[in-house]
């Protein structure tokens, strides 16, 4: 009984096996350029606070190439992770039932893309004074 | 059959603890009538090619969960799985990810039967219904909290699927910890109490990262994501002494 030698396959290189891992691990990544995003207009508002000269030389930073070219990077990887964040969500949620039927999950991730995309127009329109 | 037979390719990773070191592939040509099964093919190879290839089986439909292997790189059911959708290319045929090898397609599966214990899979009701009392009754409405995740064959390609579990053996795990929510989604249930232990660690729903592959191999759409990452927000609930309100009454050790 006690002859068995199991043998235990490694985990190196896991996420580079299957699509699905590695769509995973965009998901995640993507995250990243959301805090430094984050972190940046947090900065922003500090230099607000210590007057009108330095928030004037922040802003005169963001229009510097490789600021641009971040920002352009950082809203592909927010909209996909805004993407994938609503596709993931209604795993988190108990059933939901209208009229005795059951809510299907693509409904549910629908109705978050819809939200995300009114949202982002209101808030598109308010920042142009449209 | 003779005219629609033709000849694929199946690749058999082969481990035979007493003569490898390690785990290696083996090809063999395998003709195969359109309805083959990749189950039919190993078959083929154990009874005409080598009888010495060790793999697990049993019904051939879908119902005993003894047949998971991973078939070109993802988890499935031999049975479920055909090789016309693979011919001309080859077809690779491993033991589940993630489990130790015993030897081919043989995989240790000691850890997840001690989980499933674990979790204490049947009902706890806070005082068990005399025979004066009559049977536990159940609306269709309430039968559908828990259906879906009653379905599990234990056939474990949800721990297949699971880097989490390939990465830290400790975590319960997806069926295991979808079978717990199917007892605790059952209203004949009073049983958090008894199972919140499992739920709460760190190797119960908080080690999911919501990776979601489970759900995606899950041959009888149980949808294991969905019952864990929603024992999420139950935990979180438990933590701050909110949940016992919203249970319903009288849960019990």
């Amino acid at each position: 009984m006690s002859a068995t030698k199991p043998y235990v396959r490694p985990m190196a290189g896991w996420w580079r096996r299957n699509p699905f891992f590695m769509r995973y691990m965009a998901r995640e990544a993507s995250a990243v350029f959301l805090a430094i995003y984050a972190v940046t207009l947090l900065v922003g508002v500090f230099r607000l606070s210590q007057g009108k000269a330095v928030y004037d030389a922040w802003l005169a930073a963001l229009t510097s190439p490789l600021s641009i070219v971040f920002h352009l990077v950082a809203l592909l990887a927010v909209c996909y992770h805004a993407y994938t964040w609503w596709k993931v969500m209604p795993k988190t949620l108990p059933m939901l039932h209208i009229g005795g039927r059951r809510i299907p999950e693509t409904t549910l991730s629908a109705v978050g893309w819809a939200a995300w995309l009114a949202a982002s127009v209101i808030v598109y329109a308010l920042v142009r004074g449209l | 059959m003779a005219d629609s037979t033709r000849t694929i390719e199946i690749e058999v990773l082969r481990y035979h603890p007493e003569q490898d070191t390690e785990p290696h592939y083996q090809t063999f040509s395998v003709p195969f009538a359109d309805d083959w099964s990749v189950l039919q093919g190993l078959q083929y190879i154990k009874d005409d090619l080598d009888s010495s290839l060790s793999f697990r089986w049993s019904c051939r439909m879908a119902i005993c969960g003894s047949c998971g292997y991973m078939i070109n790189g993802e988890p499935k059911l031999g049975c479920r799985t055909f090789l016309r959708n693979y011919y001309p290319n080859k077809v690779r045929v491993g033991p589940l990810d993630h489990f130790p090898i015993e030897r081919d397609l043989v995989v240790d599966i000691d850890d997840f039967i001690g989980k499933l214990e674990g979790i204490k899979p049947y009902i706890i009701p806070r005082e068990p219904r005399t025979l004066e009392q009559g049977e536990y009754l159940q609306t269709p409405a309430q039968r559908d909290q828990y259906e879906q995740f009653s379905s599990c064959i234990n056939c474990l390609l949800c721990y297949a699927a699971c880097p989490q579990y390939g990465l830290n053996p400790g975590f319960t795990g997806p069926a295991a910890l979808a079978l717990l929510h199917r007892y605790n989604a059952d209203n004949r249930d009073q049983g958090w109490e008894a199972r919140q232990e499992v739920v709460n660690a760190e190797d119960g729903v908080w080690r999911c990262m919501l990776v979601g592959y489970c759900s995606e191999v899950c041959p009888k759409g149980v949808d294991p994501a969905h019952a864990i990452n929603q024992n999420k927000v139950n935990s979180t609930l438990d933590y701050f002494g909110v949940l016992k309100f919203l249970l319903p009454k009288g849960a019990t050790k």
